[in-house]
């Protein structure tokens, strides 16, 4: 072994040129590692695909000329970026690179920023400063966010979007869900803006509940509300049968009657056995309440509860005193008052209480209460946070009752429990929490919604912008979101609109729902007559339309005060009503308004004006337009839609002062023969 | 060089890993195929559109035949795709209408994605059924959804409680978005002179209004990569498809 070794050395460093020569080779190649694994490293690789790939294109010199080789980066101090990405993804801004197929060469779609501007990981998370495959795209021991799944970038444009765009319907979608579903009642989210996210579910008080239903009934919807309905937010809690029991009984032991309202009126319901549905789609309850039909399909809007099964759950005194004044039992509902008589009261309660399954509560049998089952009963419901959505007398809505989601998008992993065969990303970990939070643990209160998979993956977009990066972002890189105003009228008139409801479809000066027309500028745009026969008897304005305002049944007094603060308060400071009369227009100018609006303009494609000849079902119908708006809000119309109510789709025409006043014109001169007779009805 | 070569080392061990776990994945839950049919077709959701990576509004349906053509249970119909595409579930037997269902999520990159329905017939051999699913990027998506909001009610003649058609009232009859025999023959810059200032800018119907001091910046480019995705035959710049390889 010894003299092998004494040969070779011998034979390499024998004698001093020998041994010169030798080191000299060693020394060569050490100096040539560096060069040589720049030479075989991954961006020079793809580099030269790159370069084989424009070789034969027919723009193959655009190309060239556009190449920059070497590493590449893009460096924005502001928004944190040190992005070497496009060392490999060469082709990001060619645009005759939309069809290669093969990453990295491809395209960037096209989107509304510049990629020069904003970099890649903003977007895409990764590692930007890395130079290899691996490091940049993946998790690493000293990087933890790899590359964001293309079903939640959109969750990028949610850290300086605080408000929604057309662009991202799954991060708006998300955003809605976390306020539709309650989530923030329990898990506190403040927003980078310093603001706290609202819930937007109206969870009800159940400090009176023993008044409107029964224990049986509570019980069950315990057990499972979905069996109830459907459509119900309110998640399962997986209870055991005695705990539902017992909470069922604190529930009710703890209920106090609210004064007047159990009084069951003395009247019949109507003899007739159709007049209850009638009543119902006369009151366009299905504008807001859905039912389940035969073939299962939901019928109805979404603003209140879903009524398939109400007749299982409502106890009818209740369901009377409710029909008739909802507002004693609930100040704050949504549900306006109707104003119906005894006999109206008396026929849409038997109608809604026909609606029951008796299989519901077949199987529902409770024994009296017991003390300690009440006790026990309490402790679960303070032990389930259910005072966290619902007002229960005698329990605190607990203070951040869940862990707080106002940073949940930069978790560290390492903080995060995965189940097993998970893969093991933040991504993952939040939907999978979301689809069965019990399955990380059987001792987690968190409750198991009916999410669909869509659903789940847009509640993970929304979380996923609550980061970080989000919080540190300079207000002057935000966009920041319009926040609903809290806009209350004032007066008579404002008690009537909140007894009425009118902001749970109606919009007023940035405050209410979306279903029905905003009426902000209303004073403006229609004449007071008109307003005065529509409340009296609201008549559909749009053919296609299935949500409709209902009928109230007011008095002149209320109607009187309704229109007067309208016509005076909701006026456009751009609209003078008394700047075009209501008619007495020239005929050539009438005439000249009609050609413009069935030639020129073509406007019978949308509304009808003559309701043998026109078919459009888009807009509102016109046939007595001239009764019901004002010429000055008509002529502003036609100049610019958009300019009275940002978002409508009526096409901004740009008409000149001409074609819009002859047009005007035109409208005004459209009385309608029936107006008279919609008053009568 | 020791160090390139144990990478070699690495990445040959971590491929052979990856590969027969694949393996494993694919392997495990194929059930048994109790009958094998002649042909196989789509019953339903081909040719669908909807954001990259996102599920597909309706699932895809396929139909096993038997060789008189009536529908056969029993037959197992395994789905694939280009990576990133995923199927729940990714492989069945057909019900007693003969029909598999899978829900189908599209992958990350916009274009279309062809997805291989196969079977087998009685002598083992695999019948195979091509149907294509659309994958909207987020220019295209933002087109969809102005389309939706501003065109789908006259364009569109499918009617939905919350949105009834206007197609069946309108004297000239628009153009539905999928018909590309007629869309791929006008220009980009033909499309956005109509939109933007009306059917007479191209001669056509002033039923179609002006939408050019409407529409925001940006957006008549997105409808029209809208348009260009969605239509069929595929227009020419309807972008990459993806096929299994």
């Amino acid at each position: 072994m010894k003299e092998k070794f004494n040969s070779i050395w011998q034979r390499l460093f024998g004698d001093s040129v020998r041994a010169f020569g030798v080191v000299s080779v060693v020394f060569l190649l050490s100096l040539a590692i560096a060069p040589a694994k720049n030479f075989f490293s991954e961006w020079r690789h793809y580099q030269r695909g790159y370069l084989r790939l424009i070789r034969n294109r027919s723009e193959a010199n655009t190309l060239q000329r556009h190449y920059k080789s070497g590493i590449q980066q893009i460096w924005l101090p502001e928004l944190g970026v040190v992005d070497r990405c496009t060392s490999c993804h060469v082709g990001l801004n060619e645009a005759s690179l939309t069809d290669v197929a093969s990453q990295p060469f491809r395209k960037h779609p096209a989107i509304p920023h510049k990629l020069d501007e904003f970099g890649c990981t903003v977007c895409h998370r990764g590692q930007g400063a890395a130079t290899t495959v691996a490091e940049a795209h993946n998790s690493t021991l000293a990087w933890e966010q790899p590359i964001l799944p293309a079903k939640y970038v959109e969750s990028s444009c949610g850290q300086c979007h605080r408000g929604p765009l057309p662009g991202t319907p799954v991060l708006n979608e998300g955003r809605n869900l976390l306020s539709r579903y309650g989530c923030v009642h329990c898990h506190t989210v403040k927003l980078p803006d310093g603001t706290t996210m609202k819930a937007d579910d109206d969870p009800p008080s159940l400090s009176h509940i023993g008044d409107k239903t029964s224990r049986e009934w509570i019980f069950a919807w315990l057990k499972d509300p979905q069996a109830y309905s459907v459509t119900a937010t309110m998640p399962n809690f997986k209870l055991a049968d005695d705990d539902a029991r017992d909470m069922s009984a604190f529930l009710i032991a703890n209920s106090t009657p609210v004064a007047g309202d159990a009084q069951a009126v003395s009247t019949k319901a109507a003899a007739d056995p159709s007049a209850g549905a009638s009543l119902y789609g006369e009151s366009f309850c299905a504008s807001c309440h859905a039912v389940q039909n035969a073939a299962g399909n939901m019928v109805g809007g979404n603003v209140g509860p879903e009524l398939t099964r109400v007749g299982s759950k409502v106890k009818p005194d209740w369901l009377q005193s409710w029909l008739r004044n909802p507002r004693v039992y609930d100040p704050a509902t949504a549900m306006p008052h109707y104003r119906f008589n005894d006999a109206q009261v008396a026929t849409l309660s038997g109608f809604l209480q026909a609606k029951a399954d008796s299989d519901l509560l077949a199987n529902v049998h409770l024994d009296a209460a017991t003390p300690q089952q009440i006790a026990h009963g309490k402790r679960l419901v303070a032990d389930y946070g259910c005072a966290s959505c619902h007002e229960i007398a005698g329990i605190k809505k607990p203070e951040n009752f869940a862990p707080e989601l106002s940073r949940i998008g930069s978790k560290s992993i390492t903080q995060l429990i995965f189940l097993p065969g998970m893969p093991h990303t933040l991504p993952d970990y939040i939907a999978g929490k979301i689809k069965q939070p019990r399955a990380f643990s059987p001792g987690l209160r968190m409750p198991q919604y009916t999410f669909t998979t869509p659903q789940i993956d847009a509640l993970t977009t929304a979380l996923l912008a609550l980061n970080d990066h989000a919080s540190s972002l300079p207000p002057s890189l935000t966009v920041s979101a319009t926040p609903e105003s809290d806009y209350q009228p004032a007066g008579k008139a404002g008690k009537l609109m909140t007894d009425l409801a009118c902001f749970s479809c109606h919009r007023i000066n940035g405050h209410g729902g979306d279903m029905a027309p905003d009426l902000t500028w209303e004073g403006s745009s229609v004449q007071r007559q008109w307003l005065v026969s529509f409340l009296k008897n609201p008549n559909t304005l749009r053919p296609a339309l299935i949500r409709r305002m209902p009928r109230f049944n007011l008095t002149d007094g209320e109607i009187n005060d309704l229109t007067d603060y309208m016509m005076t308060v909701y006026q456009n400071p751009s609209v003078d009503r008394d700047s075009l009369p209501l008619s007495g227009y020239p005929q050539g100018q009438v005439e000249l308004g009609k050609q413009l609006f069935y030639g020129k303009y073509s406007c019978q494609g949308c509304h009808i004006v003559d309701p043998k000849n026109d078919k459009g079902y888009i807009g509102p119908t016109l046939t007595q337009v001239g009764s019901r708006m004002t010429p000055a809000w008509m002529y502003q119309w036609m100049k610019n839609p958009q300019s009275l109510r940002p978002g409508t789709i009526e096409p901004n025409r740009a008409m000149s002062d001409d074609d819009a006043r002859a047009i005007t014109a035109f409208l005004s001169s459209q009385k309608g023969a029936g107006s008279k007779e919609t008053a009568r009805k | 060089m020791t160090r390139s070569s144990s990478f070699v080392l690495v990445l040959t061990v971590a491929m052979l890993a990856a590969t027969s776990c694949s393996k494993k994945n694919e392997a495990a839950p194929l059930p048994k195929p109790t009958a094998f049919g002649a042909a196989i077709v789509e019953s339903s959701g081909g040719k669908q559109s909807a954001q990259t990576g996102t599920p597909l509004p309706q699932p895809l349906v396929v139909q096993v035949n038997d060789e008189q053509g009536n529908a056969l249970a029993g037959a197992l119909v395994e789905f694939a795709a280009a990576s990133g595409v995923t199927f729940d579930p990714v492989n069945g037997l057909t019900d007693s209408n003969g029909q598999v269902t899978t829900n189908v999520s599209l992958g990350g990159m916009a274009g279309r994605y062809q997805i291989v329905a196969s079977t087998s017939d009685k002598s083992h051999k695999k019948i195979e059924l091509k149907v294509e699913e659309i994958a909207l990027g987020y220019q295209q998506n933002l087109g969809r959804v102005l389309a939706d909001q501003y065109c789908q009610r006259c364009h569109n003649s499918e009617s939905t409680p919350e949105r009834v058609s206007n197609y069946d009232n309108l004297e000239v009859k628009p153009h539905l978005f999928t018909e590309g025999d007629t869309y791929n023959k006008i220009s980009d810059a033909d499309l956005t002179a109509v939109i933007s200032h009306g059917g007479p800018a191209l001669n056509k119907s002033a039923l179609m209004p002006a939408w050019g001091n409407t529409l925001g910046k940006g957006d008549i480019p997105a409808l029209i990569a809208y348009i260009r995705a969605v239509s069929d035959p595929p227009s020419h710049d309807a972008g990459a498809v993806y096929a299994k390889k």
